[in-house]
Formats: C-alpha cells, structure tokens, sequence
C-alpha cells in the first residue's frame, strides 16, 4: 500500500529541508510519533538511521529506519530495517514566488500474512493517511511560523 | 452406565492433553511466525477491540523483566493477544518475550504448536527462570485459572488467589517486577461461576488438574460449561496499563517479606485498575 499526501508553504525549499533535516523537529509536527532516536554516530545525512515508533489504531509500529536518498534540497528517503517493512520520502519542490510543494510518501507492506495481511493494508490506510494529514498541516504550520520570525521576513 | 462413561473418557482426555501440553523449549519461538501474524491481531486489536496499551515504553527495553498481568477472559484471553501484539510491535518481534499458560492450553494440537511459536512456554517456575536467565521478559498471570473464570461483577478486581509464587522467581531470576493492569477481558462474555465446588465434587483436581469448572454464558453456545473449546468474544473495549518497575529487594531488602510484596503489587494493581474502571461509562461498548 502506497499513500501519498501533500501540501504547500509559503516558505522556501531551503528552509523546509533545513527543517526536514533536523532529527530533533520530528516529534514536534509527526502525529502519532511517539519516539524518534538516532540510533549510531550520524545524527543525519545517507546512512543515518533512527529508532521510531508511530502509533497506528491499537499498536505502536515501526522499528530501526535507514535514509537511504540524502539529495539536498529535494529529497529525503528511508527504508526499515526492523520492525513493519516501510519506505517513506518527503518530496520538496519549489514553487513560483518563494513557495514549495512538500510531498509525504509512505509504503508498506506485510509479505507472508496472506489475506489478513491484504486486509490490513487496507485496513490500516484509513488512520495512516489521516495521520499523514495531520502531520502535513503541522508542518505547514511550524514552517510558515518560523519564516515569519525569521530576520529576513516572510518569504514571497 | 454410558451417561457416566462418557464425562469420564471426556475428563481422561482433558488429562491426557494436559500431560502432553508440557513444554519448556526456548527455541520454539518463531519470530517470522510472530510477525506474520501481527496484521491480523492489529486487525482485531484496533477496530474490534478498540484496544490501548499504555506506557509501554516503562518496560526496560536492555534488560530481563518479569511482567505480572491480571488475567481476564475465560480461555479466551484477549487482553493476553492485545498485549503480545503491542510488546511486538513496540520492541519488535526479533526481542526474545515469552508468555507462560497453563498446560491445557499447550496441549491441544492446533492452539499448542501455534502458542509454542508465538513464544508461549507451559507455566512452571523452572520454565519462567530458563527465559529470564536468557534475557527474555516474561509474561505471568498468578491468577491463572482462579482469576480469569471469576465472575464478571469481579472484572475490576485483582484475584490473585493468594498465589506468590512470582516473587519468589523475581527474587530468584533478580529482575523487576512489571504490573500490566487489563479491563474488559471479562466482559467477553457473561462470566457466572468459576464452579471450584463443582469441580472439587466431580474430582478434577485429581483426575485432570482443575480447580475450577467454569460456567458462563457466551457465544455461540449460551450456556457454556468449562470453555474448553472456547467462545466467541464480545467486543469488549480492552485497555492495558503498564505501571512502573518494581525492584523487589530495592524497595523491600534482600530477605523481603513475601505477604508484604505481595499486598505492595496487588495493591499497586488494584488502583491503578480502579483508575481505569473510573474511565469506562458503559460494559463492553467503554
């Protein structure tokens, strides 16, 4: 199941990627984050991985992640390593007049568990997009609030 | 001369499945077997139980623990699957966590082979310690089959039934205690008697290990005699606590007086689950 939500800011692709590429934001404006560590020596950049946990309906999911694409300032990828088998992305693109479209991506799967697993795919979409959502709208938020107590003003 | 053969060749085989429900090995835990079942248990987990569990995160994530639950639900123990899914998903299934149940349910064909790979080990002290001493937490339920037949107007209370036998593997394993408070197991179906009498009358204390012979009303029999087979739950709202770690001989010394740990527990047990039965407005719905 792949599920694609996003949005657009009033703000810069540079200042939404220095934002994105902060581990210490993530619990600020990820609903139903309930944990993000860094896990090893590289607090971010390709190869950096963190230890995460999203709460989705009745459980806590997620394990040990890897960023696996570090492409400044467009995009940032990662795969699981432990825990539900997942990729994610946040995709940054400018926009006319100082703007930027953030798209949040998220796959996942669960190979082996037959029709049940099918289901919960499924299943599991209505409180994972809704989640994404809400994510979105709160970055949209912290960023658009940080430009405009930046020195430079509001962008555009 | 048939009506009593028959409930006797019925108790002989209950025995039979309780002898062979022994089982003790480790490595029968199959963490692919595990994950391959955590979308069908966060299925029924999220939209038909509603299910929550809290403070997961105070299970020490580097080290053994012995968590102490309150046991709900008949044979049924959907508080027992709600809570393995959230340990598993939380720590991930490739953390050793094993689950001790009582032998009948180990030695049914079916059901056995499927507990034993999800990591669950027959309950005995020297089954619990094996675990523990290889780093696991264990999962324990003192109550055992006292407290999940006791009757639903007992559901918000903790009924150990004066079993401590816990403590003394805590203090023997040296790891804390981890109390995991559950409401609405019981509310899976109509719980009437744990039937202790009925079961001393008709012997199967001696005969097949049972203290108690179980009588409720529950889908889809009605009348439910034993549970043996079962039954079909209610959707009952589950909620789990995790409480604090207890370090038994920090708190208490290292010769504690067992009865005072075992009031500190189940009093810490028993708050913690009147918080939660001040939460619920309605049985089953919550």
């Amino acid at each position: 199941m792949r599920i694609d939500e996003s949005v657009e800011v009033t703000v810069p692709p540079e200042t939404v990627w220095h934002y994105l590429e902060d581990p210490e934001n993530y619990l600020h404006f990820m609903a139903g984050l309930t944990h993000w560590e860094v896990a090893g020596d590289r607090a971010n950049g390709l190869g950096a991985r963190y230890r995460i946990l999203l709460q989705v309906g009745a459980a806590e999911v997620g394990g040990l992640i890897e960023m696996v694409e570090w492409n400044e300032p467009f995009d940032i990828a990662w795969h699981a390593i432990t825990g539900v088998e997942h990729r994610g992305r946040w995709r940054i693109r400018p926009l006319p007049e100082g703007c930027t479209r953030i798209e949040f991506r998220w796959a996942y799967a669960f190979p082996g568990s037959g029709v049940p697993g099918l289901v919960t795919e499924l299943a599991a979409s209505i409180p994972v997009r809704r989640q994404m959502r809400e994510t979105l709208r709160r970055l949209q938020y912290r960023l658009e609030q940080l430009n405009a107590r930046s020195p430079a003003g509001p962008a555009g | 001369m048939i009506g009593e053969a028959i409930p006797a060749a019925a108790f002989r085989y209950l025995g039979e499945r309780i002898g062979a429900g022994s089982s003790g090995s480790l490595e029968d835990r199959d963490p692919d077997f595990i994950r391959q079942n955590l979308p069908l248990l966060w299925l029924l987990a999220t939209f038909y139980f509603r299910a929550q569990v809290r403070d997961l995160a105070r299970v020490p994530a580097d080290r053994p623990v012995l968590l102490v639950g309150n046991h709900s639900g008949g044979n049924v123990i959907v508080d027992t699957f709600v809570f393995s899914l959230a340990f598993s998903t939380h720590f991930g299934v490739e953390r050793p966590f094993h689950q001790l149940a009582h032998n009948l349910a180990m030695g049914w064909p079916l059901a056995g082979s499927m507990l034993r790979r999800s990591g669950t080990l027959s309950a005995s002290h020297d089954h619990a310690e094996k675990a523990l001493a290889a780093g696991a937490p264990v999962l324990v339920y003192p109550g055992g089959d006292w407290e999940t037949h006791r009757p639903s107007w007992h559901g918000n209370k903790i009924e150990f039934g004066g079993r401590k036998g816990f403590i003394k593997l805590a203090l023997d394993a040296g790891v804390p205690i981890v109390p995991v408070v559950s409401i609405g197991g019981q509310e899976t179906a109509l719980f009437l008697s744990r039937g202790h009498r009925l079961a001393k009358a008709l012997r199967l204390d001696r005969t097949a290990r049972l203290k108690v012979l179980p009588i409720s009303l529950g889908l889809p029999w009605g009348i439910n005699i034993g549970d043996f087979a079962g039954h079909f739950p209610l959707p009952a709202k589950i909620t789990i606590q995790v409480l604090p770690p207890i370090d038994v001989v920090e708190r208490f010394g290292a010769d504690p007086d067992v009865e005072e740990v075992y009031d500190f527990v189940t009093d810490q047990m028993q708050m913690a689950l009147d918080g939660l039965a001040a939460e619920r407005r309605f049985p089953v719905i919550g």
